[in-house]
């Protein structure tokens, strides 16, 4: 963010930092992936977006949705389903390197 | 003998929950029966399952040739304190209190407990290996836990998640503003219709239309209902004009209008495919004679993903005067529509197809030049006198959202969906003997139809339980009849039948189609090795050639 005024970047990199946060908390694995990837690819879009004007519009319209996701997150928390058979990685390993998956679903 | 009686019928009269019984002076007299007494007297008090469980045991007992103990036990449920005072008269040994006792609170403890020591309630950094229902989570035990069960959702075309935008915008029509939109007397209905018309708003200016011109219906299937039947209904009391045509490839409803209507004495012609699934506009210009009301084809395929060139269909249409209808419920919000651009008269859209909730559609019915159509559903005249019904505002706002973040969102997800797509075809064209069904340039990425050969396309499904696929549409997938669709392709049936169609959305994720790749690659090669006809193939010989012995 090349905004000329330190504070402005500031206030913009906490609001991503929020947005990040808040997407991880999403029970569906399918939102929390799109939640997240959407943020990150808004965010690098508009990241030479110079005009004041237009960045205040943007910090407005990530604020939006860090208040939709933030009442979507607390949905999605209180109905919670199984795991997808891809969460944990195609290796079937979870990020914290147990082995996971030891059934292969598809046969029995 | 009365007293005998009294107790073995205690329990039910102990059901009844009343202090009914009158405490008598042979009562008093009995421990068992003032007992009963005053457990009906609490019983008004206590939760109505330890009421059923306690009657349940109560007349378990009673029929047994004890039914003393039956009594006795029950008893020490609700009335402690005069069991205990009781209990002295009695001479059948005591027995711990807890023994009758329902409890729900110790077992859920032990759960919890065996389940921390299986690790399950550990939260991961997403927070997502929490369960809801603890016992379901003890059934499943057995395996690992922090494996996933649930299956990769690979099946877009069949319907789309509910995406967390439109249901945030669907909440306060489902907690608070619950008007009528229709009312006009007071505020309730002032701001449901309003939201109403701001959906109507979204929806029109993603296919470029007016608002006005857009319908609500319950989904994709009343559109095309409405469209054809209403069209058809409507020119064919003048008696000039009875043919329709269309295509073979259309969704079964269309096909299943037409048919209807063939009864009715319409005359319609069903437009063979070619072998790409693409519309001949030759074969179409040659079909149209001059009593043709309607033409119907399909925007995108639903089993196959082809594109017909709509914009030169309607230019035809709009040349010989003939109204032009197309099924768009796979197409809208995904590829750029315009109806005034493309000559298109009566549209079909439905809303769970661009993650919208179901259960709600829209058809466009153009209005300058008027296309009239005859209602199928008559009453109050809302919508136009075309649709009559309390329109349902939660859905329709849904609706509208989707269609907003649809066309906001259109650029990019088509460009990750054709990334996607791109990914998923090579992976598997680059494997032995498979091909993709329908045009291979004129495709809607996000439905990807694969034939794999020498592989039952049913055991190929029972083999990917773990990623939910069909092999065509929703409605056919129940029977084992191979896809129309493909037939009309000119595919011959064990092409049709072991073909099968991915699915890719908004939603989906790069791991997803790894994992879907690998399962797939992996399953197909064992499903083949276990064919005695890939063996065949495997040594060079052309399964065409080979007389099979007669019997």
């Amino acid at each position: 963010m090349a905004t000329p005024r330190p504070e402005q970047a500031q206030k913009v990199l906490s609001l991503y930092k929020q947005l990040l946060r808040q997407s991880s908390q999403f029970g569906n694995y399918n939102f929390r992936e799109y939640a997240k990837r959407r943020t990150r690819d808004a965010f690098r879009e508009n990241k030479n977006v110079e005009e004041e004007r237009r960045v205040q519009e943007l910090v407005q319209e990530g604020l939006n949705q860090l208040h939709l996701l933030k009442r979507q997150t607390m949905i999605s928390q209180f109905y919670k389903h199984d795991r997808l058979v891809v969460e944990g990685g195609l290796s079937g390993k979870d990020k914290s390197g147990k082995v996971l998956r030891q059934k292969d679903t598809g046969w029995d | 003998m009365r007293h005998r009686r009294d107790r073995q019928y205690a329990g039910r009269r102990r059901a009844t929950a009343t202090n009914s019984v009158p405490p008598t002076e042979e009562e008093t007299f009995l421990p068992p029966t003032s007992r009963t007494i005053f457990f009906s007297r609490t019983m008004a008090t206590l939760a109505p399952s330890a009421i059923r469980q306690a009657s349940r045991l109560a007349s378990k007992s009673a029929l047994a040739a004890t039914p003393r103990r039956g009594l006795q036990q029950l008893s020490r449920v609700a009335a402690a304190p005069v069991q205990r005072a009781a209990g002295k008269r009695c001479y059948v040994t005591e027995s711990k209190r807890d023994n009758a006792q329902v409890q729900t609170e110790t077992a859920i403890r032990l759960n919890r407990k065996e389940l921390e020591k299986s690790g399950l309630t550990i939260t991961s950094e997403n927070g997502s290996t929490e369960h809801v229902s603890p016992m379901a989570d003890v059934l499943k035990s057995a395996t690992i836990m922090d494996e996933g069960q649930r299956p990769i959702y690979m099946d877009m075309q069949a319907t789309t998640p509910l995406d967390p935008r439109v249901l945030d915008a669907m909440m306060p029509f489902y907690t608070g503003f619950y008007g009528n939109p229709h009312s006009r007397t007071h505020a309730y209905g002032w701001e449901s219709e309003k939201a109403v018309e701001d959906a109507r708003q979204h929806i029109a200016s993603l296919i470029g239309a007016d608002p006005k011109e857009i319908i609500f219906t319950s989904g994709a299937t009343e559109s095309n209902n409405m469209s054809i039947k209403g069209v058809a209904r409507f020119f064919g009391r003048s008696g000039k004009k009875k043919h329709i045509i269309t295509s073979q490839t259309e969704h079964k409803c269309v096909l299943d209008s037409c048919r209807h209507l063939q009864d009715e004495g319409f005359e319609v012609t069903y437009l063979p495919v070619e072998s790409t699934g693409l519309v001949n506009l030759e074969k179409l210009k040659a079909a149209i004679r001059p009593d043709t009301m309607l033409v119907s084809i399909m925007s995108v395929n639903n089993e196959i993903g082809v594109i017909q060139p709509i914009e030169e269909i309607g230019k035809i249409c709009r040349a010989n005067k003939v109204f032009f209808h197309t099924d768009a419920a796979q197409a809208v919000g995904k590829i750029p529509l315009d109806v005034n651009a493309m000559n298109i008269d009566l549209m079909s859209i439905s809303s769970h197809k661009i993650y919208g909730p179901k259960g709600i559609g829209a058809c466009y019915v153009r209005r300058r030049p008027r296309v009239r159509i005859d209602p199928i559903i008559s009453g109050g005249g809302q919508e136009r006198g075309l649709r009559s019904g309390t329109l349902a505002p939660a859905l329709v706002v849904g609706f509208g959202e989707a269609c907003r973040i649809a066309k906001q969102e259109m650029e990019y997800d088509s460009k990750r969906i054709k990334s996607l797509s791109d990914r998923l075809l090579k992976g598997l064209l680059s494997m032995e003997h498979t091909s993709q069904n329908g045009d291979a340039n004129h495709f809607y990425p996000g439905c990807v139809n694969v034939s794999f050969a020498y592989v039952e396309g049913e055991s190929l499904l029972m083999a990917l339980k773990d990623i939910a696929l069909s092999s065509g549409s929703a409605c056919t997938s129940a029977s084992l009849e191979p896809s129309y669709v493909l037939r009309a392709l000119g595919n011959s049936d064990e092409s049709a039948h072991s073909s099968i169609r991915f699915g890719i959305g908004r939603f989906t994720t790069e791991q997803e189609i790894d994992y879907v790749l690998k399962a797939v690659t992996e399953r197909v090669d064992f499903l083949r090795e276990l064919s005695p006809l890939w063996e065949l193939v495997q040594e060079g010989v052309d399964l065409n050639t080979i007389e099979w012995s007669q019997h």
